[in-house]
C-alpha cells in the first residue's frame, strides 16, 4: 500500500497539535490538509476528496463529535474513516464517539510512530 | 521538535491572554456556556501541547484547572468569586510554568501546588464527582520474558452498521497476518435475500485462527476500534512455551474463554441524541495568518528604507533634466516614487498591530489594584483594534499600566466618599485609542476626584520643586505631577507608590517620540492624552538649515514657526534669551551653539524660531531657515557611534547628504544645564 495516495484531513483548533500532526503525517508520506474547527473541516471536506479524517474533539464552532455526525449523515463519502484525537480514551468519550460513528481514536500525546501506525490501521489507499 | 515548541509557546501566550480576558468577563454565578467552553478549551489546548512535549508538571496542573472548568461548563458547579480568582491565579501559574519551560526547564508541579489544592478542594467540596489529579498510567504488569507460541481463536461479529463507522475488516485481517499465520472462516448465513439486502450493511461474521508469538494485548489492539461496533471474542486455544529450537505443532485444547458480550449497537444509536447545534458565536479571529520572524520584517523595513532613500536621490538628481528630452526616464521615476511609497506603506502595515495586546492586560490590573484598595471600579475600553507599530506597542505597556494604576489609586475615590459626593458608587476608568492625523492617541480618563491643585502646589513647594513665592497657572500646577521626585500620595502605597512617578511615564512616552498631556477637572476627574507616532522607523521631518548643516526636526513636536521681532526678544539673567510669543515667554536654544557650527545666523531676529514641544514645556529653536518637509527613514547611530546628546538618529537626504535628526527632549536638558552654569 503506497502511502502517497492517502489524503488526510487533520482538524484541531490548537496550532501546535495541527502542525505536529501535519509534520508527522507528511514525513510519513501522507498528503495532509488542515482545518481549525468542524465548520472549516466540513467546508474543505465538501470540496476535496479524502481517505481519512483525524479530528480533535474539543473545538470552537463545531466540535469533533459534531463533525463526525455531519460527515456520517452527509451525502459525500459518509463512511470515510474518522479518527478522534482525545486526551483521555475514557469509556464515556469512546461511547460518544461510537454513537456518532467515529472509526477509532488516537490518544494525545501521541508519538509519531503510533500516529502513523493508527492511520495505517484504518486507511485504505 | 524545537520548532513546534516555539509555536506552542506562542500559542500558549495567546491562549492564556484569551483565558484571562474571558475569566475577567466571567460573572459570578455565570452559566454562559459559550464563555465557559472557550475558557475550558484554552486550558485543554495547553494541556494537550504540554503533554506532547513531556512537560508533565504543566500537564498535571492544567489537568486540574481543566477539571474545575469542566465542572463549571457541565453545570456541576457555579463559578463564584473565589473560584474565578483561583482560576486567575492558576492562569498566572501556568504562565510562570511556561516561562520556565520556555527557558529550557521542565517546571515541577510544586510551583502551583497550593492553587492546585484549592482547585481540587473546590471540585471535591461541592461536586461530589471524583476527579483524579492526572491520568495516571496503570502500573505496568510485570512481564515475564518467556516467549509463547499461542493459537488464538477470534470470533468477530460486526454489527450491521459496522461499515458506517469507517472501519474495514480486511485491513484488520491484513494486520493480523503480520503477527503470524491466520486461518479465516467466513459465516455467510446472515446474508438476506436480494430484496432486503442493503449494500452498506454488514452481514458477515468471521472466525479466525491465529498462530503467533504475539501477546493477547497485541491481538486485541488490532480490534480496538472495532470493539465499539462489533462483538469480539478472543480466546486462547493453546499456548506453549517456545523451546530453544523446536517449534512444535500444538495440540488444540478444548478450553475456550467465554466471549464478552457487547450491547447491540443499534440500541445505543437510538438513545444517542447528541445534537451539535452550530454555534452562532463564531470566533472573530478567523482571518488566515502566517507567523513571521520579526527579524525578517525588520530587514524588509530596512531595505525599503534604503529604497526610499535611493528613490529620493534619483529624484533629486533628475529634477533639473529637461522633460521633453527625458520624458520616459522622468515618467519612470514618477512611477518608481509612487510604487516605493505604496510598498513602504504596505510594509509598515505588516508591523502594525492592534493595541489590544496591551489593552487586554489592563482589566486585570484594575481588578487587582482596586481589590487591594477596596474600591469599586469598572474599566471601559474602546478602540482596541486601533493599530500601531509593534515597537510602540511593546513599550506602551509600562506607561499605560502606571497611568491606570495612578487613576485607580489617586483618581477614583472610595465607595463611601463617592456616595457622599453623590457619584455612582462604581468608579469608571476609560481607556481609548484612535488615530488622528498620522498619530495614535490614547486617552486614559477617570471620573474620580481630579487633581487637588492646592495640595499639589503645597507638596511641590515642600519638596523645593517650586519657589515659595512663585505663582503658577492651573495648567502649570497640573503639570507638576510630571516633575521628577514628585509624589502626592500621603503614604507610599503598594499600588502606585513604587518609586516610579508620572515623570517616568512622560520620559517613556517621550522616548517613543510622543507626548502626554493632562486635563484636570477638580472634582470631576482627570484625562491623560498620550499622543504617539504610528511608527518608529519613519518620521515626518522638517529640514532646517543651520550654517551649512541640515538638521531634521520631527514634525510631531513642532508647534509653529515664527520670525521673531527684535522687540519680543529679551535676555533674562540666569535664564538666557527668551522670546515673548503672545504673552508667553519661551526660552530660546541656539542650535549653532549646541553643535558648534560656524557661519550660522547669530541673532534670533535674523533667523527663524521654531517653537517645539519639549515634554511639558515649549522651547524655541533658533535656525537659519526652513529647507522643506520630508518623510525620512530613521537610521540609528548607536550601532556605530555612542549616543550623542540632542541627536536621536540620522537619515540620508535626497542629495545623498547625511543629516542628523534632533532629539528635542534632550535639547531641553542642554538648555537647563547652560542656564544652570550661568546661574552659578
Amino acid at each position: 500500500m503506497s502511502t502517497k495516495e492517502i489524503k488526510i484531513l487533520a482538524v484541531d483548533d490548537s496550532r501546535t497539535i495541527r502542525d505536529m500532526v501535519t509534520f508527522t503525517l507528511k514525513q510519513a508520506g501522507f498528503d495532509t490538509t488542515t482545518a481549525c474547527d468542524g465548520v472549516e473541516a466540513l467546508d474543505i471536506f465538501a470540496h476535496q476528496t479524502f481517505d481519512l479524517i483525524i479530528t480533535d474533539l474539543n473545538m470552537p464552532n463545531m466540535d469533533g463529535f459534531g463533525l463526525i455526525e455531519n460527515v456520517r449523515k452527509g451525502e459525500k463519502n459518509p463512511f470515510i474513516p474518522i479518527l478522534m484525537l482525545t486526551t483521555e480514551a475514557d469509556p464515556e468519550k469512546k461511547e460518544r464517539g461510537r454513537s456518532v460513528g467515529a472509526t477509532g481514536w488516537i490518544v494525545k500525546p501521541f508519538n509519531p510512530e503510533k500516529l502513523v501506525q493508527v492511520v495505517k490501521k484504518v486507511c485504505t489507499a | 521538535m524545537e520548532e513546534f515548541k516555539k509555536i506552542f509557546f506562542a500559542e500558549c501566550a495567546e491562549l492564556l491572554s484569551d483565558m484571562e480576558a474571558r475569566l475577567m468577563q466571567l460573572q459570578e454565578g455565570s452559566q454562559d456556556k459559550e464563555q465557559l467552553n472557550a475558557i475550558f478549551r484554552c486550558a485543554h489546548s495547553i494541556k494537550g501541547g504540554a503533554g506532547a512535549f513531556g512537560l508533565n508538571g504543566i500537564m498535571e496542573f492544567t489537568h486540574v484547572t481543566e477539571a474545575l472548568l469542566d465542572a463549571f461548563r457541565e453545570g456541576r458547579l457555579t463559578p463564584d468569586r473565589k473560584s474565578i480568582d483561583t482560576l486567575l491565579s492558576a492562569a498566572d501559574i501556568i504562565t510562570r510554568m511556561l516561562a520556565e519551560a520556555e527557558s529550557g526547564g521542565n517546571p515541577d508541579i510544586d510551583m502551583g501546588i497550593d492553587v492546585m489544592k484549592t482547585m481540587k478542594s473546590i471540585i471535591d467540596g461541592k461536586s461530589g464527582v471524583n476527579h483524579t489529579a492526572a491520568a495516571q498510567a496503570p502500573a505496568e504488569k510485570k512481564e515475564d520474558n518467556k516467549k509463547y507460541k499461542t493459537v488464538f481463536e477470534i470470533l468477530f461479529t460486526p454489527n450491521h452498521d459496522y461499515f458506517h463507522s469507517g472501519n474495514e475488516p480486511s485491513l484488520i485481517f491484513r494486520q493480523l497476518q503480520k503477527l503470524g499465520t491466520v486461518e479465516t472462516f467466513v459465516d455467510c448465513a446472515q446474508i438476506p435475500s436480494l430484496g432486503e439486502y442493503e449494500s452498506q450493511s454488514c452481514y458477515l461474521k468471521w472466525s479466525l485462527y491465529l498462530t503467533t508469538t504475539a501477546r493477547e494485548e497485541d491481538v486485541r489492539e488490532l480490534f480496538e476500534f472495532s470493539e465499539l461496533y462489533a462483538s469480539i471474542g478472543i480466546g486462547v486455544l493453546s499456548r506453549e512455551e517456545i523451546a530453544e529450537e523446536s517449534v512444535q505443532q500444538s495440540p488444540i485444547s478444548a478450553e475456550i474463554i467465554p466471549m464478552p458480550e457487547t450491547a447491540p449497537a443499534t440500541e445505543a444509536l437510538k438513545q444517542a441524541d447528541h445534537k451539535q447545534p452550530l454555534s452562532t458565536n463564531a470566533v472573530s479571529s478567523q482571518n488566515s495568518t502566517i507567523r513571521v520572524d520579526l527579524d525578517k520584517v525588520d530587514r524588509l523595513v530596512n531595505m525599503i528604507g534604503e529604497l526610499v532613500i535611493t528613490e529620493a536621490m534619483l529624484r533629486a538628481q533628475t529634477r533639473d533634466l529637461p522633460i521633453e528630452r527625458f520624458t520616459d526616464l522622468l515618467r519612470g521615476i514618477d512611477d518608481l516614487s509612487h510604487h516605493t511609497r505604496e510598498l513602504q506603506e504596505a510594509v509598515m502595515a505588516v508591523r502594525m498591530q492592534p493595541v489590544k495586546s496591551v489593552f487586554s492586560r489592563m482589566p486585570r490590573i484594575v481588578r487587582d489594584t482596586s481589590a487591594q484598595l477596596s474600591k469599586n471600579i469598572q474599566l471601559i475600553m474602546s478602540g482596541e483594534n486601533t493599530e500601531v507599530d509593534k515597537t510602540v506597542i511593546e513599550q506602551l505597556g509600562d506607561p499605560l499600566t502606571h497611568m491606570i494604576r495612578n487613576s485607580v489609586d489617586h483618581g477614583i475615590e472610595t465607595p463611601e466618599k463617592r456616595r457622599e459626593l453623590g457619584k455612582p458608587e462604581i468608579g469608571s476608568i476609560y481607556l481609548s485609542a484612535y488615530h488622528q492625523s498620522g498619530k495614535i492617541i490614547i486617552e486614559v480618563s477617570d471620573d474620580g476626584s481630579g487633581i487637588n491643585r492646592s495640595r499639589v502646589l503645597e507638596k511641590a513647594r515642600q519638596k523645593g520643586l517650586v519657589a515659595m513665592n512663585a505663582t503658577l497657572t492651573d495648567e502649570e500646577i497640573d503639570n507638576l505631577i510630571f516633575m521628577p521626585g514628585f509624589s502626592t500620595a500621603e503614604q507610599v502605597t503598594n499600588v502606585s507608590g513604587r518609586g516610579v512617578g508620572m515623570d517616568v511615564v512622560r520620559r517613556n512616552i517621550a522616548a517613543l517620540g510622543g507626548t502626554v498631556k493632562i486635563t484636570n477637572t477638580p472634582g470631576k476627574g482627570t484625562l491623560f492624552t498620550v499622543s504617539l507616532p504610528l511608527t518608529l522607523a519613519i518620521l515626518d521631518g522638517m529640514i532646517v538649515r543651520v550654517g551649512d548643516e541640515n538638521y531634521i526636526i520631527p514634525i510631531t513636536s513642532i508647534i509653529e514657526t515664527v520670525r521673531p521681532q527684535q522687540k519680543d526678544l529679551h535676555h533674562v539673567q540666569g535664564r538666557g534669551d527668551v522670546q515673548n510669543i503672545r504673552g508667553e515667554f519661551v526660552p530660546l536654544v541656539y542650535l549653532h551653539e549646541i553643535f558648534s557650527i560656524r557661519g550660522a545666523v547669530q541673532k534670533a531676529a535674523e533667523g527663524l524660531v521654531i517653537l517645539v514641544e519639549s515634554g511639558a514645556n515649549k522651547i524655541g529653536l533658533v535656525v537659519d531657515e526652513l529647507v522643506g518637509q520630508q518623510q525620512v527613514v530613521i537610521k540609528s547611530l548607536e550601532e556605530n557611534a555612542d549616543h550623542i546628546e540632542g541627536i536621536s538618529g540620522a537619515t540620508i537626504l535626497g542629495d545623498g547628504k547625511v543629516s542628523l535628526i534632533l532629539e528635542i527632549n534632550e535639547l531641553k536638558s542642554h538648555l537647563n544645564r547652560k542656564n544652570y552654569s550661568i546661574a552659578v
